[in-house]
């Protein structure tokens, strides 16, 4: 641990919003909305600081106290943390901007949701806490945290719709959280620590460790909603208010998915057997050709976009197959493990921008229209083009087309597949993108069809469609600097390694 | 960054900056809107030409922009990319011209003038790309800016001819891009010219190389319209004029008859394609996709749908002439490809002047019209001419090389199917011409909508005499050394190098 330089910068990041989310606790409504908006362009300016830091100086680490793992915590910000904490400040500064209009604009009920902006904070720094934790139990703790206010922040509109679906997705996440404490206790049982670092080296293959890693992964693949587990997320992100499911689909989903990558790449490569690569791989192609097919049928805006979560996230998951080795391949041969990394960290990016840019839209389209059924698209074009081009924009980066981040990331996947001879993966990659087409073309060939019988709309603030707008465009923006930030990426010990994968039969409790 | 770089991306910014900053405009801004849109259009012009003089007295132009390890964004001038560019350049001014004069006072001009200035920097994308990412990039960038203008219309008619084109387009990029990518893997980064990487692997890969040629084709051949894939170009009839013209002269179908062109000459090389045995089905399918517009174009009443089928069979000819080998054949499909592209511009716009001015639709119609329009009908008939292939205009060259290139290598089917085509061209357009001039109009006193001192507004008058021109002239001065036919010839001679 010592050869990394120590700063504050990782505490500040938790600390920093975890103090706003409790100031604004003693501030009436419009200051703290005020304090809401304020305090994102502090935390997002801090975290884009510590971002540039990471890029000069490499991982920085900050120990709690002073007290050295494995007593104490220790705080890491290497360079995956530093892009998944950078991508949190750019969305959340884009959707506090939204909240505080969208809030505003909906005078009549701004009373109804004084919680909105203190959980939002608590999330926040939990989500931070997340990317910088290094111990399998600051990881539970941030990931509840997480879950709790992710919760509340989804049943906030107290619609009884809501409450239904929030009772859904805190049953999930528990049922995810038991399953990974479950499987933290295994191993703290076995091995006496919870340190990444050290579990890393002397975590033993055998019958418990491999139970805690089915475990583990199960709860995480529950709170990511991987399929078959995907059940809650659609009523729960499309019920929520439209920043919350913003948030949500773009960022908290994104928590359980960067502590799957961090644990199988990091700790549990004893246990790691080629196929458990390759049956994660079906749960992510099942998620895509699944989700994208069920959002073609959806007749809600954001039922459809929520469902539409379900097939991106499943992308994700289509990297872990191609992360863990064959018996007898050699990470350092493996041409295919930097174009995989690539393509799961720009789907991520790509994802959070489009997603969050969607959900946007579709509160826009609610506040203008009061509902989403999105037969009620129509003549859109005309009447909110640029929330139109936000769709539009969003929508071209989740199908993957060329110049977008989501074309990036298809195209890596696409390579990593065919480098590692894996091929049987392509199809379900093309069939997501075309099914992806199918839905994202519903949406645009309704927003050009004349209108039958003219909606009464009421006009949106034009902030709140230039903030959609902007994500949007993000979702492109983001493939410019893609040399660089691979690069930079290529600091981090696990991006780019692989999961020698354990031979069958061999290895199993005959140390 | 150098001079010759910064004016490969001058070249693409000079009609995607106009087409952001229309979007940023108010709809009443129309002089603002023209202005830009104008600006852009000669500005590209010049630039496209200052780059042309420039690569013919020996300068090197590039761009390369590093995205990811190993996957480069190229900008590169050889000179078929530079023939493209031209006609993209070209043709765009001429429409922009067009489309001013015949939306006037329609709505949502913005959004139209934007994706029809975003369109026109794909093409110039396809034109300029150095590698086959690249061009995949500008590709699929022109679908996308093209759907747009395709339900500009905004009724059920137009929303349904998108949905079709969508999917005829998104499909066959889907194809392409698992082409791209496995090409990509086999072979690494390919910039185009670069045919012996293909050639070192041809040995080892037959199956994939051969997969990977057809997939790409088949991706590729959805733009070109090649039979079974034209199905969305007759539909998408519906969007409005300009846009019919700049999609069926040069954008879209361009993009398609291009890319081939490239993969055959370019990718995969002419003796690997001929020794993977490639060229014959693509031949086979070129061959059938002209006689079948042709027929079908035979049974149409309604005008554009008319021009939209012989389109189908003309861009066959470019396929055509890339799938048989032979300096003359290669020649006529790159001329081809600018000769095409003039010819049925000025149909198009015709058509639309007539639409415009007297609201007829259809070819039963058009009795007499050449009384009433006889500029219009000139320019029309001149074309009309060049495509059946009538000396000395630009249609008659083309055919002529293509057949020459034929009888050169021994495929004399082939000059059967330009024969045949060539009657075909003459039973569908020749009626027209005969109604036009010398058949009595039906109704006398039909008046135009326009009033003026000529006999359509002059926006839309001189596109179609200029292209009209250009046509003819293609033809009269093919043996000058900067007619297309030289360029093309030039092109063909760089590619068989063994030849005397």
């Amino acid at each position: 641990m010592k050869e990394f330089p120590t700063s504050a910068l990782p505490a500040l990041l938790v600390g920093l919003p975890m103090l706003l989310a409790t100031m604004s606790l003693f501030f009436r409504v419009k200051g703290r909305a005020l304090l809401g908006v304020l305090g994102s362009f502090l935390v997002g300016s801090l975290a884009l600081f510590a971002f540039i830091e990471v890029t000069k100086y490499g991982t920085i680490i900050h120990i709690l106290g002073g007290w050295e793992p494995p007593l104490g915590i220790l705080l890491r910000m290497d360079p995956l943390a530093a892009v998944f904490i950078g991508l949190t400040a750019i969305i959340g500064i884009f959707i506090s901007l939204y909240s505080w209009w969208y809030f505003r604009a909906r005078i009549a009920s701004i009373g109804r949701f004084p919680l909105f902006w203190p959980l939002w904070f608590f999330l926040w720094a939990g989500l931070n806490a997340l990317f910088l934790s290094n111990d399998l139990f600051n990881l539970y703790v941030t990931i509840e945290v997480i879950t709790i206010c992710a919760v509340a922040l989804a049943v906030l509109s107290g619609e009884p719709k809501a409450l239904k679906a929030g009772l859904r997705y805190l049953l999930a996440a528990i049922i995810g959280s038991m399953a990974y404490l479950f499987g933290v206790a295994l191993i703290y049982g076995s091995t006496g620590t919870l340190d990444l670092y050290l579990l890393g080296e002397v975590l033993k293959p055998g019958n418990t460790t491999t139970f805690a890693l089915i475990v583990i992964t199960l709860g995480l693949l529950i709170k990511k909603a991987a399929f078959p587990f995907h059940f809650w997320l659609p009523p729960a992100h499309s019920a929520a208010l439209a920043p919350v499911s913003a948030l949500l689909s773009a960022l908290v989903v994104k928590g359980a998915f960067y502590m799957m990558l961090r644990l199988w790449t990091e700790v549990f490569e004893v246990s790691l057997t080629f196929a458990a690569g390759q049956l994660i791989g079906i749960t992510g192609a099942a998620a895509v050709l699944w989700g994208s097919w069920q959002a073609l049928l959806q007749t809600n805006f954001k039922l459809l976009v929520a469902h539409s979560s379900v097939a991106q996230m499943g992308y994700l998951l289509m990297m872990f197959p191609l992360l863990v080795l064959a018996p007898g391949q050699m990470a350092d041969s493996a041409d295919w493990l930097a174009p995989a990394w690539t393509a799961g960290i720009f789907q991520v990016m790509a994802h959070a921008f489009a997603k969050a840019s969607l959900f946007l839209s579709a509160g826009i389209v609610v506040m203008a229209l009061g509902h989403d059924r999105i037969e009620s698209l129509r003549d859109l074009v005309a009447w909110m083009p640029m929330t139109a081009m936000a769709i539009g924009i969003a929508g071209v980066s989740l199908i993957g087309l060329p110049p977008s981040g989501g074309f990036l990331a298809k195209w890596m996947l696409l390579k990593g597949v065919f480098l590692s001879g894996q091929w049987w993966w392509a199809p379900a990659i093309l069939a997501g993108s075309l099914l992806t087409a199918g839905y994202v073309f519903m949406l645009l060939r309704l927003a050009f069809a004349p209108a039958r019988v003219k909606d009464p709309f009421r006009p949106v603030p034009k902030i709140l469609q230039v903030c959609a707008l902007l994500l949007a465009l993000g979702s492109f923006l983001i493939v410019i600097p893609a040399e660089n930030l691979i690069q930079f990426l290529e600091g981090s010990k696990s991006f780019g390694s692989g999961i020698e994968s354990i031979v069958k039969g061999g290895g199993y409790g005959n140390e | 960054m150098e001079t010759n770089s910064l004016l490969l991306i001058l070249i693409l910014i000079s009609s995607l900056i106009p087409g952001i900053l229309i979007l940023l405009l108010d709809e009443a801004q129309a002089f603002q809107r023209n202005f830009l849109n104008l600006f852009g259009a000669v500005a590209k012009v010049a630039l496209v030409g200052w780059v042309f003089v420039g690569y013919m007295q020996g300068e090197t132009y590039a761009f390369i922009y590093g995205l990811a390890p190993d996957l480069t964004f190229a900008l590169r001038v050889d000179k078929m990319g530079l023939l493209f560019a031209a006609l993209s350049s070209v043709l765009w001014l001429v429409t922009t011209l067009y489309a001013i004069g015949y939306l006037k006072g329609g709505k949502h001009q913005r959004r139209f003038f934007a994706f029809f200035s975003l369109c026109v920097t794909s093409s110039t994308g396809i034109a300029l790309s150095g590698n086959v990412v690249t061009f995949f990039v500008f590709y699929e960038f022109l679908t996308l800016s093209t759907y747009p203008l395709v339900v500009h219309r905004g009724d059920d008619k137009a929303v349904e001819a998108g949905r079709t084109y969508l999917w005829y387009t998104i499909g066959g990029g889907t194809v392409l891009f698992l082409g791209v990518v496995a090409l990509f893997v086999l072979a690494g980064p390919i910039y185009f010219g670069q045919t012996e990487i293909i050639a070192g692997l041809v040995s080892e890969n037959t199956l994939q190389l051969t997969l990977i040629f057809f997939l790409m084709l088949s991706g590729l051949a959805v733009k070109a319209a090649i039979f079974p894939l034209h199905g969305w170009l007759p539909i998408s009839m519906v969007a409005p004029a300009p846009v019919s013209a700049l999609l069926h002269a040069v954008a879209v179908v361009k993009a398609g008859a291009f890319g081939i062109a490239r993969l055959v000459y370019d990718v995969y090389g002419i003796p690997t394609s001929e020794e993977l045995n490639l060229l014959t089905p693509l031949a086979i399918f070129a061959g059938f996709t002209i006689i079948y517009g042709s027929v079908k174009a035979f049974y149409q009443d309604d005008f554009k749908k008319l021009l939209a089928y012989s389109t189908v069979s003309q861009l066959s000819y470019i396929a055509l002439g890339v799938a048989i080998t032979g300096v003359l054949s290669t020649t006529g499909a790159v001329v081809h490809l600018v000769h095409q592209g003039i010819m049925k511009i000025t149909m198009f716009f015709a058509a639309g002047n007539v639409a415009e001015t007297y609201g007829f639709y259809r070819i039963s119609q058009l009795n007499g019209i050449g009384r009433k329009m006889p500029l219009t009908m000139s320019a029309f008939t001149i074309a009309a001419f060049g495509m059946i292939g009538l000396p000395p205009i630009a249609g008659f060259v083309s055919k002529w090389y293509l057949g020459l290139g034929a009888v050169e290598a021994g495929s004399y089917w082939v000059v059967l199917i330009l024969l045949a085509s060539s009657a075909l061209n003459a039973a569908y357009f020749l009626p027209i011409v005969y109604r036009a001039w010398f058949c009595e109009p039906d109704q006398k006193d039909i008046s135009p909508k326009h009033t003026g001192p000529f006999e359509a507004k002059a926006l839309l008058l001189i596109p179609v005499v200029l292209t009209g021109l250009f046509s003819l002239a293609a033809g009269l001065f093919a043996g000058s050394n900067y007619s297309p036919l030289a360029i093309a010839r030039e092109i063909a001679e760089k590619l068989y190098p063994n030849l005397p």
